[in-house]
């Protein structure tokens, strides 16, 4: 087993690669994640390498077999609940990340509380209605945090139709907006990655402040 | 004209809510922005679209 290092040395490494600014901005942000599946799994360790300070995980569900396709579980992990088994295994990559874990179903009735603290919102969930459900609370409750969704990865069409767009002034949605699990009946983690990794970099971009002056929609 | 998601259509002087229904919107699947700002939903009845409004409807479909 290697020795893990300091955490000075891991903030030397990511600030040899970014920057000392941008380092210092990833590292004091606070990033929800509203379901750990195939989006949030993978959106939460694309931001846990990149250095952000802090993810709150939140997921209700146990890893199932049926996960192991597309979301960054593993199979000794079968049956632990998404949170904690993720957590750990963000751990593994970034052992000083802060990692707050909720296992509870996110309702209308609980975001106020749930979703106060952090400035960034990822939409990660993959049932349409809840994606919806999400989404209205977000922008009624916390029009001054950003959101970013993930909305239509299901399929094996070509990667390039996902794309990410600025909607509102806070309001990010990545996918390719029509892909429907319900008609494709498939979903592949190399094009739920895709849309995984538009939902990330769109976050990175907002913790670095590239959207602040922009005003027009893309 | 009231430009709704990219397109040009005659729907002003229509509710928002009988734009959705006519059209055949999924309310339960769908968030809405007028002129950039989130509509709620409990008052889609009473939003009455504008000449030069811009809306965009998102669709959310089902996958993650």
């Amino acid at each position: 087993m290697a020795v893990i290092p300091s955490k000075q040395e891991l903030d030397d490494a990511l600030i040899a690669r970014h920057g000392a600014e941008l380092h210092a901005r990833l590292s004091q942000a606070t990033v929800a994640i509203c379901g750990l599946g195939g989006l949030g799994s993978n959106i939460a360790i694309a931001l846990a390498r990149a250095g952000v300070g802090h993810l709150h995980l939140i997921d209700f569900d146990r890893v199932d077999i049926s996960n192991l396709n597309r979301q960054q579980y593993f199979v000794r992990q079968l049956g632990l609940f998404k949170t904690e088994a993720l957590r750990d295994n963000l751990k593994e990559i970034a052992p000083y990340l802060q990692v707050t874990t909720s296992t509870v179903r996110v309702t209308e009735e609980n975001i106020p509380t749930l979703l106060a603290e952090p400035d960034i919102i990822c939409e990660a969930f993959d049932k349409a209605e809840a994606k919806a459900m999400l989404v209205n609370a977000v922008l009624k409750h916390f029009p001054d945090k950003w959101l970013v969704s993930g909305n239509g990865m299901a399929g094996k069409g070509s990667a390039n139709l996902i794309r990410t767009r600025r909607l509102g002034r806070h309001f990010i949605i990545c996918g390719d907006g029509v892909s429907d699990v319900e008609a494709s009946g498939t979903l592949f983690s190399a094009r739920v990655m895709a849309c995984a990794a538009h939902e990330a970099l769109a976050v990175i971009q907002i913790i670095a402040g590239d959207f602040e002056n922009v005003n027009i929609k893309e | 004209m009231v430009t709704i998601n990219g397109k040009q259509i005659p729907a002003e002087g229509k509710t928002l809510a009988d734009y959705l229904a006519e059209a055949g919107y999924d309310l339960k699947r769908i968030a809405v922005e007028l002129n950039g700002d989130i509509v709620p939903k409990a008052t889609f009845a009473e939003v009455i679209l504008k000449e030069g409004d811009v809306l965009e409807i998102v669709s959310f479909v089902g996958g993650g």
